[in-house]
């Protein structure tokens, strides 16, 4: 999405600001912490209705304990997080349950994310009966039934066990679950990055298209750049914690500014023998996010690292219209 | 459907193994021999029918000498300390389903929701729920349910109390590593990002997925209650004198323990009930494990 010259205003739906995740270590005989993982360490951004914003990184950035926060299943060390006005990190209770009409999400493993004891019915009518969305039996028969088909589900296949559908099936069943509670956001974590190929494409289609007809907004996670420009609007990198460039598709893969996000697009393979192409090559392993380098976390593999990126940490700028860098030398 | 494909599968590897179609008939047949019990060996009309009466002869007459007598017509088991063994087998099948299912049951129940909690919620009220666990663990099982008997006073309803007292723990334990596995199954995440109560996930998501193994347990443990029960009438801190109880009849022949030619049928009919009925249950509870055993699934 470029906007060159519009003046639209673009509602802003979910505004993270300084999120921070940190798992403690425990050891010793009395299990006192010993150190932490910081898994989530100051991560900023947000997301307009509508629009799908993509979250990349290699295994182990963080990507995934950012979903999870955002949903509550972990619980924040600090920050805050703007949902429809209200910081959805610090609310509890019957608010919390509340707002789990309005976030959703879409977990990575078909086969673990479905209880193997349900059948699917009940599996897709329990949201709608924990937040009283159906006003009778057969209402609630319907909406399940209405789900079924949005997601290109038989309606027939109703009482069935998650273990005679296929893995895009499976995924299917998870999505219909999602919407079953009719939200405005769902959190999508690796949705396609359990299926096959040929699948991953039908299920990417299948949510865009439900994008379109509920209006939904997404905050998609995954590890696959070519899914993530397939179905993102805006995309943020992340590399050990840290969101190190977040900006618009286009932007982002035509004039990546951040060293890291220039190395991961110039490894997505191009299928085209004749072409060469001057590849980024990042050697080392990712730092353990127990003890993160000092300074920029990224100095330790970055190809054009100088004495300061290991002293001082780059700040998250806007370097130039919507296009946010962590880096000294970016350009 | 497919729970009938899942019930029809367990249903024909059950017909399958022989050793578990013997583990059933025999449990069958003591079910059987508890029902009709009434009719088996008849009790003393308007009289507690668990409350042992000394044995009368052939005649009719009340027998007053403690020897042992000798299998005859009148009394097939024989007689020991006045009191008919056939009565006391018969009668006595009904005190160990009695004991074993109440024990089992209720303990059972307490380990369930004790693991559960503790699994669920972690942290300090898993620290604190475990501690009392192995507080009890701690305890030697027989000498533990000694002293309860002692102090609760003799007689098997506080048996019974003194062993679900200390029998929940092993199901606590077994359901809270089942559950710590399976909360971290994204279905049950999914539960949670749903806004499901806690209460709903332990009882719809969690349970029905690491219940099985207690149901396995339960079953084996069924046998060695019923041991255990016997063990404390035979040491005379279980049942009350008199009453029809297998570990009661082995009581009695404890006093004869020198002279087996003369008292061999008080240890050798209670005792043989005691065996099949501990091995009925341990077979079906082995054709159980079989059955729910993932990794025996084809």
């Amino acid at each position: 999405m470029v906007e060159t010259g519009k003046t639209t205003v673009r509602e802003e739906v979910l505004t993270v600001k300084n999120l921070v995740k940190y798992f403690p270590i425990r050891g010793g005989v009395f299990k006192t912490i010993v150190g932490w993982v910081q898994a989530v360490d100051d991560i900023s951004f947000h997301v307009y209705r509508g629009e799908t914003f993509g979250l990349v990184g290699e295994s182990g950035c963080g990507k995934t304990t950012v979903a999870m926060t955002l949903m509550r299943l972990y619980n924040p060390t600090s920050g805050s997080a703007y949902f429809g006005g209200k910081d959805i990190l610090n609310i509890h209770g019957n608010e919390l349950r509340n707002l789990k009409k309005d976030i959703q999400m879409i977990f990575q493993d078909p086969y673990s994310s479905l209880n193997p004891r349900m059948r699917v019915k009940n599996i897709i009518a329990e949201g709608i009966k924990t937040h009283r969305l159906a006003t009778s039996k057969q209402d609630l028969l319907d909406k399940v039934a209405e789900m079924m088909e949005k997601v290109g589900l038989s309606v027939d296949h109703m009482y069935r066990f998650p273990h005679e559908f296929s893995g895009g099936q499976r995924q299917r069943i998870g999505i219909a679950r999602a919407l079953a509670v009719e939200p405005q956001l769902i959190l999508c974590d690796e949705p396609v990055s359990a299926l096959d190929v040929s699948i991953q494409a039908q299920v990417v289609n299948l949510l865009k298209d439900l994008q379109n007809h509920f209006g939904l907004t997404y905050v998609f996670v995954a590890h696959d750049l070519a899914v993530i420009k397939h179905i993102s609007d805006r995309i943020g990198v992340m590399y050990l914690g840290k969101m190190v460039e977040m900006t618009d598709k286009r932007n982002l893969f035509n004039h990546p500014m951040h060293p890291y996000t220039r190395a991961l697009i110039s490894a997505i393979p191009i299928p085209n023998p004749e072409l060469k192409k001057n590849r980024t090559i990042l050697v080392g392993d990712v730092p353990s996010p127990i003890n993160p380098p000092s300074g920029c976390r990224f100095h330790t593999r970055c190809p054009i690292a100088q004495a300061i990126c290991k002293e001082q940490e780059p700040l998250f700028e806007e370097k130039s219209m919507g296009h946010f860098v962590a880096c000294h030398y970016a350009k | 459907m497919a729970m009938n494909t899942e019930s029809r599968r367990v249903l024909r590897k059950l017909v399958k193994n022989p050793t578990a179609m013997l583990g059933i008939f025999l449990l069958i047949f003591f079910i059987l021999v508890a029902i009709f019990a009434p009719v088996l060996a008849p009790p003393e009309p308007g009289k507690d029918p668990f409350k042992m009466l000394p044995a009368k002869t052939a005649e009719g007459k009340m027998i007053w000498s403690s020897n042992p007598i000798a299998p005859d017509r009148a009394h097939p088991f024989g007689v020991i300390g006045k009191y008919d063994v056939w009565y006391g087998v018969i009668w006595g099948t009904r005190s160990a389903f009695r004991i074993g299912l109440i024990v089992s049951i209720i303990s059972s129940l307490i380990g369930i929701v004790v693991g559960s909690i503790s699994a669920y919620f972690g942290g300090w009220i898993d620290e604190i729920l475990m501690r009392i666990t192995d507080m009890f663990m701690a305890i030697p099982f027989l000498v533990a349910a000694m002293i309860m008997t002692t102090i609760l006073g003799k007689g098997l309803d506080k048996v019974t109390i003194a062993l679900i007292i200390f029998g929940w723990m092993q199901v606590a334990r077994l359901i809270r590593g089942n559950i710590l596995q399976a909360k971290e199954e994204q279905y049950v995440l999914a539960a949670k990002a749903l806004g499901i109560r806690d209460y709903s996930i332990i009882v719809k998501h969690l349970l029905p997925n690491t219940i099985f193994p207690v149901i396995v347990q339960i079953s084996m443990r069924m046998g060695s209650l019923v041991i255990t029960a016997a063990s404390l009438s035979f040491l005379g801190v279980g049942a009350e004198i008199g009453y029809a109880d297998w570990g009661t009849l082995l009581n009695y022949a404890r006093n004869y323990m020198l002279q087996l030619d003369k008292s061999w049928f008080a240890v050798v009919y209670p005792g043989i009930a005691m065996v099949l009925f501990v091995l009925a249950w341990n077979l079906v509870g082995d054709a159980l494990r079989d059955i729910f055993d993932p990794k025996m699934r084809a």
